[in-house]
């Protein structure tokens, strides 16, 4: 692996300039956005149950415990961002720095920054609409108890929106292999 | 953004829905109205009720009852819930749940003036004003004389003073004046009222344009059908049409040259939506005019529940709430009359 491999066009070009970032910038970046971006998905989506729960809780009682479950399945949401995290973090190894520009660095730079990106946003947007729906569902439960278990099925399909993310972030984090040294 | 006010709506609202939607679920259903509909006397209904929601509100009331008591009761459970869900309430939805109550004021403004022209005692009045639309000087607008003076004097701090603006005359106050001026003052308010929902945007102006509109054309019907036959000219009446709704422009230019209520019929049947409610009347009838708007209106009302996330569910309930004191006056007069074939007449149901 020499340094004449890497030919991205002129040496003042943007695409050199991206080139010359630091895989493990990526990295801690994408590590970042999978916690940090997951977290926000769930608070967003407890606050939005919990302020509808608390209301509707006045009128019937009754649906305080069932209705748990919403906030637990936000919740889950950044359990999830949690787990990648940690894995992603044991992904990090240290190259020599004659190596930390080498095309594998920088791949194993980019797969981790993905899959942070994946399990962030995938989550932010789970944790949402796990949250709108828990809402709703809590109102529907206080009028008709009927509808509750009904509900909780959307939810179901709501939160594998996150799984799915965290699937697929973990396959792209198995990419994540340094270059040992030559 | 309409379509995404999921997203921030129960930062400051999520909880005031919610209870307002509880208290929705205490309504009287249609189960609980052919119940009271069968009582003999007041103490039968007062039982009934206690079993309801109700409840706290009139088991403490001493037996001899009379229907003013039940509805004042009744009426105090609702300024209650919505003294409680003003103080929760943060901005916009606090100036929201104001704007409720303008109408009320505005009727209580016209009592009190009406009543001291008939020479009636300010106290005796004060006690039939509504509470929702009490406000701090409003026991010195007996003083006043016109309405530059009823300006001046009282109004000019409340939140109606800008409603003013068009019917400031120096006349004396008269009952033909003051219908007028009553007319006016709602015409502003609702005029007002839909400025304001339309800039709060989303769903909440979608839906209360809707019932905005509704209550606009509704009171377009009502004052053509009352001034057919009274000194009101045409222009005069065409001036207390609101400026929006479906009947805008073209139906008030018809409107507004209606000599009686056929001609009245044949307008209103141009409009799809309001097609239904006169197609029910039998020609030259109107009494059961009322009953069908009151339905049209309960129905719109409901329908309003079935979206989450937005303002109008407060309005709505506040008026369902009314139609339901409305019935239990209704069904209270009639038994303590003892007229109660004439009480299916004019309940509506709300469920």
């Amino acid at each position: 692996m020499s340094e004449t491999a890497i030919l991205v066009g002129a040496s003042s070009s943007w695409a050199r300039a991206l080139v010359k970032i630091s895989p493990y910038t990526f990295s801690a970046i994408g590590i970042a956005i999978s916690i940090g971006v997951s977290v926000l998905g769930a608070a967003w989506g407890i606050y939005i149950t919990g302020s509808s729960l608390i209301g509707a809780a006045i009128k019937a009682p009754r649906i305080t415990s069932k209705n748990l479950i919403s906030v637990i399945f936000c919740e889950a949401v950044a359990i999830y961002g949690v787990i990648v995290a940690i894995i992603l973090q044991t992904k990090l190894e240290s190259v020599p720095s004659s190596q930390t520009y080498a095309p594998e660095s920088l791949r194993a730079g980019y797969a981790i920054f993905a899959s942070g990106i994946i399990v962030g946003f995938a989550n932010l947007v789970c944790g949402l609409c796990v949250g709108i729906i828990g809402s709703s569902c809590a109102l529907s439960d206080a009028q008709n108890s009927s509808l509750f278990v009904k509900i909780l099925v959307i939810e179901i399909f709501g939160s594998a929106l996150g799984l799915f993310g965290v699937i697929v972030g973990i396959i792209m984090s198995a990419q994540a292999t340094w270059p040992t040294n030559v | 953004m309409y379509g995404f006010e999921a997203m921030t709506f129960n930062i400051h609202g999520g909880y005031l829905e919610a209870i307002v939607r509880g208290h929705r679920s205490g309504l009287l259903t249609a189960a609980d109205y052919n119940n009271l509909c069968q009582c003999e006397t007041l103490d039968d209904i007062k039982m009934h009720l206690t079993a309801t929601e109700y409840g706290p509100y009139l088991q403490n009331e001493p037996s001899p009852l009379h229907t003013t008591t039940i509805v004042e009761k009744c009426t105090l459970k609702l300024v209650d819930e919505y003294k409680h869900m003003l103080c929760q309430a943060t901005e916009p939805l606090s100036t929201f749940l104001e704007y409720i109550t303008y109408g009320h004021m505005i009727d209580n403004v016209v009592l009190i003036v009406t009543g001291t022209l008939h020479e009636r005692d300010v106290q005796e009045l004060l006690e039939k004003c509504h509470p929702l639309g009490m406000f701090d000087s409003i026991a010195t607008l007996a003083v006043a004389q016109n309405m530059r003076e009823l300006y001046r004097l009282v109004l000019v701090d409340t939140p109606l003073a800008p409603y003013f603006s068009e019917c400031i005359t120096s006349e004396d106050l008269d009952d033909m004046n003051i219908e007028i001026m009553r007319n006016t003052l709602y015409k502003a308010y609702l005029e007002d009222f839909y400025q304001f929902c339309q800039k709060l945007g989303g769903a909440t102006a979608e839906i209360m344009s809707d019932l905005l509109a509704f209550e606009a054309d509704r009171r377009a019907v009502n004052i053509t059908i009352n001034s057919i036959g009274t000194e009101l000219t045409r222009d005069d009446r065409r001036k207390l049409y609101s400026s929006f709704g479906l009947l805008y422009p073209y139906g008030h230019e018809e409107l507004a040259i209606c000599e009686d209520i056929d001609q009245v019929r044949a307008v209103m049947e141009k409009y799809p939506p309001y097609q239904p409610i006169f197609s029910k009347l039998s020609y030259g009838e109107s009494q059961m005019l009322d009953k069908a708007f009151y339905e049209e209106e309960v129905k719109r009302l409901c329908l309003s529940f079935e979206q989450q996330f937005h303002y109008a569910v407060f309005f709505a309930y506040m008026r369902l709430k009314e139609q339901e004191i409305r019935n239990l006056m209704w069904i209270s007069e009639c038994v303590a009359q003892n007229q109660k074939s004439r009480v299916h007449d004019s309940v509506v149901f709300i469920f």
